[in-house]
């Protein structure tokens, strides 16, 4: 067998295909935070409290309600997201002008807060949530074994990326809100509702985190404790890819998803700081991030 | 952002000159119960290990007795700096006489240390490194409810002797995963098995998938898990999607609780062997205490840690009532002095290292078609006498040993 630095190629290949799908997740929550910095200005620190909530809403459901994981996929996201557009409204709205700092430090109170109530309620241990039926098993690539479920993970996870950065940049609507967010007088003059625009983009950055939530809960423990977690690896994504750049955040979500894997490979015990290396360095050469724009 | 919480659970009035309260410092007996209240290892000790605390007080009748005892917690977020930051001000400022329970062999090493220096007491349940009562030995510290020599010794001969005799192990990167390990890989080869690969991951992981892989690629027969709390159930939980079992490897968790098992269910947790101190549906005492906690803890069934924070701070008051002092050092030497007797681990020593001596018993998960609703997760395999459990004395390199 071939051999790369001491590792079995197919060893090697699964390794990256693993550093796919964890790069899936860090694109999900990467692409919720990019919009609503790139558009909104506000750094979202309760994201990860969000993707936390989506988790819960879908264990909830199945639990209390008796609704699958393909409903789940489907409510989650929507009931977050407007739990997320009551946030704006009732209190990110008063801090818009004052310096993001506020709005850093409201949305993680915020994130404290919830994950303080949940750990309260269902503790630290997490609960489990089952994998869809359709979704179970696996197969075997030859060089490993690939979960079914781990496959559609990086599906639907490619399908949302490219459909929110199509959305975005290559829409009217799209168009409309970058330009809201360049130029909101302008904007409003033209007749458009720029606040309500604003809070449904919030809604639906909070929706995406809750979409990334419901994708996790069959793989980890559905615990209090998941989204702040990631959140901080999820930060040092969208620094890299550059503040507020939506194709910026996917491609280094992926990338860094592949980077963290193989560190996992060469040494392990490096895996959990090897990204904010690479963020130190990518400040360091690049400030505005790799696919961001100085303003 | 150290986030004490103090609870003032005074339990008796000030009670005048009644002799065990002449030399107790300050009037006051008061109880630090250092854990991780917000994380990984939270539902193991936490907010439990405090409501086992106030029980044990109650139980011992200190109000009764006139004496006052008071109990504080705090989190330590499994950082050792923050632990001993928490633990110093206790012991400076706020005269804490000892500390209770501190789960993470990280932060309980350095409390370890600093309980020492300062003359306090230190009842270790949560951590698990067997250097407390080795290497690291102390006249301030007693190491109540397991360790990694107890769980390797348990859980690792048992496995090697049904023909798991290559292991590849799966380890938490601090002191107490490198402490397990070593114990288990000792017992391991004694045995005649084989270590064919390690892996060691950072505390806290959400993703084992990568570490796995090497384990399944490794074809060890045995998959050891160093680790434990969120890092346990993520690690089994995906080594079942990954069809690591249905391939025909094993996975030995070799530090599971009953939180763990509760919190993966036990379609994912059936089958797996591994040794515990403490179980509540022993007998009548355990499932007295188990209703007990539960109604105090969120509907929660106490772990062997919170049973040995129970157990510890009823053996620590008695110690202080027969000392007639509140003073560290004299209180651990006679809580050695003493032999223990409590409902949990029934009767029992405390040996010159500070290692607490009772039996073990290696469980193994029952189906779900066994069990009879929540909680009703074990059935005891066998019982490792108290004498077998834990490491001999002479082997542990505790200076405190008379040669």
């Amino acid at each position: 067998m071939t051999e790369i630095f001491g590792v079995p190629t197919q060893a090697l290949f699964g390794q990256l295909l693993i550093g796919l799908i964890n790069g899936s997740f860090y694109a999900l929550l990467s692409l919720g935070l990019a919009v609503i910095f790139g558009l909104l200005n506000i750094i979202n620190f309760t994201h990860g409290a969000q993707y936390m909530l989506g988790a819960f809403v879908a264990y909830l459901l199945l639990n209390k309600l008796g609704v699958g994981y393909w409903w789940s996929l489907l409510i989650a996201p929507v009931v977050v997201g407007a739990f997320g557009m009551l946030i704006e409204r009732l209190m990110l709205k008063q801090l818009y002008k004052l310096d993001h700092l506020y709005g850093l430090l409201l949305t993680f109170g915020l994130a404290l807060i919830i994950q303080g109530l949940f750990r309260n309620e269902f503790g630290s241990s997490g609960q489990p949530y089952p994998i869809a039926a359709e979704l179970t098993g696996g197969r075997n690539l030859g060089f490993m074994f690939l979960p079914i479920y781990r496959g559609w993970v990086i599906l639907a996870s490619l399908v949302v990326c490219i459909g929110t950065w199509f959305v975005i940049e290559k829409t009217k609507l799209g168009s409309y809100l970058r330009a809201a967010t360049e130029n909101p007088q302008l904007v409003q003059a033209f007749g458009i509702n720029v606040p309500r625009m604003i809070t449904l983009t919030y809604g639906f950055g909070v929706a995406l985190a809750a979409f990334a939530g419901v994708m996790a809960a069959p793989i980890y423990q559905v615990s209090p404790q998941m989204g702040a977690d990631l959140i901080i690896v999820v930060f040092a994504v969208v620094v890299i890819g550059g503040m507020g750049s939506i194709l910026g955040s996917v491609i280094t979500g992926f990338g860094l998803g592949i980077i963290e894997g193989l560190t996992k490979v060469f040494y392990p015990e490096a895996s959990n700081t090897v990204i904010f290396i690479i963020m130190a360095i990518v400040l360091l050469i690049r400030p505005a991030g790799l696919f961001g724009t100085q303003k | 952002m150290a986030v004490v919480r103090k609870i003032s659970a005074a339990v008796a009035l000030a009670c005048a000159s009644i002799g065990a309260q002449a030399q107790v410092s300050d009037g006051v007996i008061k109880i630090g119960v250092l854990s991780d209240m917000s994380s990984l290892y939270s539902d193991i000790g936490g907010p439990g290990s405090v409501a086992a605390a106030r029980m044990a007080v109650e139980d011992f009748g200190a109000a009764k007795k006139g004496m006052k005892v008071e109990i504080v917690s705090g989190d330590h977020q499994n950082k050792p700096d923050v632990g001993s930051g928490i633990a110093r001000q206790w012991y400076d400022t706020d005269k804490v006489d000892a500390i209770f329970d501190v789960p993470n062999s990280g932060v309980a090493l350095a409390i370890n240390q600093l309980t020492r220096e300062k003359g306090k007491a230190f009842i270790n349940s949560g951590a698990a490194s067997s250097d407390l009562t080795g290497k690291a030995c102390s006249p301030n510290t007693v190491h109540w409810t397991y360790d990694t020599w107890m769980l390797a010794n348990g859980t690792g001969s048992a496995i090697v002797k049904t023909g798991g005799d290559t292991w590849f192990f799966l380890t938490s990167d601090y002191a107490f995963g490198h402490a397990l390990e070593r114990d288990t890989e000792a017992v391991v080869l004694k045995s005649g098995g084989k270590v064919l690969g390690k892996v060691r991951h950072p505390l806290n992981t959400q993703d084992f998938s990568s570490f796995l892989l090497q384990a399944q690629s490794s074809k060890a027969k045995i998959i050891g898990l160093a680790n434990a709390g969120g890092d346990t159930t993520n690690s089994i939980k995906q080594a079942s999607e990954f069809g690591i079992v249905k391939g025909g490897q094993s996975l030995a968790g070799l530090l599971v609780f009953i939180s763990d098992v509760h919190g993966l269910g036990l379609q994912t947790a059936q089958g797996l062997i591994f040794t515990e101190t403490f179980y509540w549906d022993l007998n009548d005492q355990t499932r007295a205490f188990a209703k007990r906690m539960a109604a105090a803890n969120n509907g929660k069934y106490p772990t062997m840690v919170q049973a040995g924070v129970y157990a510890g701070v009823l053996h620590y008051l008695k110690a202080i009532e027969a000392a007639k002092t509140d003073d560290g050092t004299k209180v651990v030497a006679k809580m050695k002095e003493l032999p223990t007797d409590d409902p949990l681990f029934g009767k029992g020593r405390i040996r010159a290292d500070g290692r607490k001596i009772h039996p073990a018993y290696l469980v193994e998960v029952k189906k779900p078609s066994e069990s009879k609703g929540p909680y009703d997760y074990y059935k005891v395999r066998s019982q490792i006498p108290a004498d077998q459990a834990f490491r001999p004395e002479k082997d542990g390199g505790c200076d405190l040993v008379k040669k």
